[in-house]
């Protein structure tokens, strides 16, 4: 099976939160000392096309859209024993919604016949929860989401499906097709030091945005201000010395909640 | 027929599900904003009857559209239904409840309408002309002003648990239903009937304390912080999902939309950021005590007492703390 494995790189989950206030860039983030890593789900997804291939032959592919920097998240594919990986490249593709991202996918794949297609079933930067079942739909080809499961059988896939409160479902579809991969699908590995050696000599494919004829005036909704929430609960914050925290918060226990 | 807000109903075996309500609520409050007419629209097979439920609330009409294709949800027979519907009646608004159904196949809707979703939206309202709809990133840690480039209908998903079904208002009379004609074909592949997995070994609804950790207690050895708190506390210990996931403790630990839900008298949250996913599984608890290094983790925002400080200074001063009001 022929595996195509949709990787975004978004800021780590503890890049600190800061808006700029006033200037130009007012209500945009300030990306100044934010490191990067590859979505959660997405790592869960390139996990499950590895262990497919693994178990029943094929190639895996690793794309990503996104600026210079994302090409890491290939790279650590790569480690992890991606065949290749295809990179979209664009200083303002941090800006796609995922209408847009779809596009750049569908059109940097064209004509490469992948029997599947992973995404994660959301990003944890702009959430949008979309890519994959848009992508489904610009490819003309079936999707299923939140997978917790994937077994090929004849002709296609038998998939589970998460569904809300502890209840899941399993479906059957003919390939092509796109799985969102939802994050606890599967154990995620390392990647080796061997892993690492051998993937500086596989191939990483780059095509600019600009020739597939993506930016972000593809997109269909734009942020017009970006800012931290407003706490609107009145909630009383204990701070200050640890060891005086802690006796505030068993007071606040015994007394007023009663627990104790 | 431009200026009309749709809200497109979900059932959960054959009945409303309780989001609708919350959705209803939100598209009342826009219908009276914008002074468009708010429907309310059924998608249903043929033994379904969704609109009876639907004729309660005060709107401007139910509209009915029943097929054997959608006797059983696909996304296919979904999307072709409201292609239809919507087609014909132009509205301005379309609005769904940000679910695992929606999910599924709204994008796919919008993408074929040639329109943006926009989704898991917690408030929307219109200044100068212009839908403003808000709504969370980066998991939560920041809120976006999102508007719509182009067209009409605006596709928007509004977030479970942010408006009141309760407020939803009601409708002195049940109102018309009237019928759309749609004829939807299922798309490939087969669908089984949803199903739980072996019971819980545990029962989290039951507890009166719960200690839940998240991805802050970084190790699955340093858990043992957590379950002396809970022992020191006479409770249960719970996790955000990555901790289940990594196998650190069992699914059935779990709390949140995809977990549990709980409502213990005491929910101490240790190195939990307070995902939306995982709010909704506790929110209903009576107290909420949060434990976080990041004085802006959204997690202090629906508790009612907050330690800012590192959890493995805090979490065993706080035990011993306990341990020493229990003998004294
Ligand atoms: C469809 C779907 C369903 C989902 N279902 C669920 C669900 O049922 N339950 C669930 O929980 N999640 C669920 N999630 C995932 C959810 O979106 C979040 O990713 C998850 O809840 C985050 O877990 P966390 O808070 O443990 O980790 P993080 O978000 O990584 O937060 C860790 C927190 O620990 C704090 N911290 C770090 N170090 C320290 C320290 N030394 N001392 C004190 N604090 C520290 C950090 O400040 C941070 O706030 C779901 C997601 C999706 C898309
Ligand atoms: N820029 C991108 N590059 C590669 N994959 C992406 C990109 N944006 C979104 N995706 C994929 O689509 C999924 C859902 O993203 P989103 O719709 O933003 O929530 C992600 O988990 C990725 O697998």
């Amino acid at each position: 099976m022929k595996i195509l494995v949709c990787l975004k790189q978004v800021p780590a989950k503890d890049a600190p939160v800061k808006v700029a206030s006033d200037g130009a860039n007012a209500g945009k983030w300030i990306r100044d000392d934010v490191g990067y890593e590859t979505n959660e789900p997405d790592a869960y997804a390139l996990e499950e096309a590895l262990r497919q291939k693994e178990a029943h032959g094929g190639e895996v592919v690793a794309l990503t859209v996104g600026p210079a920097r994302a090409a890491q998240v290939l790279r650590e594919a790569l480690a992890k024993g991606a065949d290749r990986a295809v990179h979209v490249l664009g200083d303002d593709l941090a800006a796609l919604d995922s209408y847009a991202a779809a596009e750049a996918i569908s059109r940097a794949i064209a004509g490469q016949g992948f029997d599947l297609i992973f995404t994660g079933l959301q990003s944890a930067d702009f959430g949008f929860g979309q890519t994959g079942v848009v992508l489904a739909e610009l490819l003309g080809i079936p999707h299923s989401t939140i997978i917790m499961q994937v077994e090929p059988i004849a002709g296609g896939v038998r998939v589970k499906r998460e569904l809300e409160g502890g209840f899941f479902q399993f479906q059957e579809l003919p390939t092509p097709a796109v799985l969102t991969i939802q994050s606890g699908i599967n154990k995620l590995r390392y990647a080796t030091l061997m892993g690492i050696k051998q993937a500086k000599s596989k191939p990483l494919a780059q095509v600019t945005a600009a020739d597939l004829g993506v930016t972000p005036a593809l997109n269909r909704q734009a942020i017009q201000r970006l800012y931290v929430p407003v706490k609107t609960k009145k909630t009383e914050m204990l701070t200050g010395a640890p060891a005086q925290v802690a006796g505030q918060l068993a007071a606040r226990l015994k007394n007023d909640l009663r627990v104790i | 027929m431009a200026d009309e807000i749709l809200v497109v109903a979900e059932s959960r075996n054959q009945q409303l599900a309780p989001s609708t309500a919350e959705v209803v609520t939100a598209a009342q409050k826009l219908a009276a904003d914008t002074g468009a007419e708010l429907r309310l629209l059924a998608l249903e097979g043929p033994a379904e009857d969704l609109c009876a439920a639907l004729a309660g609330f005060q709107s401007a009409g139910v509209l009915r559209a029943r097929h054997e294709a959608l006797a059983a949800y696909s996304p296919e027979a979904y999307t072709q239904a409201l292609v239809q519907v919507l087609s014909r009646r132009q509205p301005r608004y379309v609005l769904f409840a940000h679910s695992y159904r929606t999910r599924d196949f709204a994008p796919r809707l919008a993408t074929r309408m040639g329109r943006a979703f926009i989704s898991d939206v917690t408030a929307v309202r219109v200044e100068n002309g212009r839908t403003i709809a808000s709504r969370p990133m980066f998991e939560g840690r920041l809120a976006a002003d999102t508007v719509f480039l182009g067209e009409p209908p605006y596709f928007l998903s509004v977030q479970i648990g942010v408006f009141r079904g309760d407020q939803a208002a009601r409708a002195a009379a049940p109102v018309a239903i009237s019928d759309e004609a749609v004829t939807p074909a299922a798309g490939p592949g087969k669908t089984e009937a949803p199903f739980q997995e072996a019971k819980h070994a545990v029962d989290l609804t039951q507890a009166a304390v719960i200690v839940a950790v998240g991805r802050g207690i970084k190790e699955a050895k340093n858990l043992e912080l957590a379950q002396k708190l809970a022992a020191a506390l006479g409770g249960e210990i719970a996790a955000s999902r990555p901790i289940c996931d990594s196998g650190w403790l069992p699914m059935d630990r779990q709390v949140g939309s995809s977990g549990q839900t709980v409502a213990p008298k005491l929910y101490v949250a240790v190195g939990v950021s307070g995902a939306i996913q995982h709010l909704v599984g506790m929110k209903g608890s009576r107290a909420v005590v949060a434990i976080n290094k990041d004085p802006e983790a959204p997690i202090f925002e629906v508790a009612d007492v907050g330690a800012v400080g590192d959890l493995f200074e805090i979490v065993p001063a706080l035990t011993a703390e306990i341990e020493k009001l229990r003998q004294g």
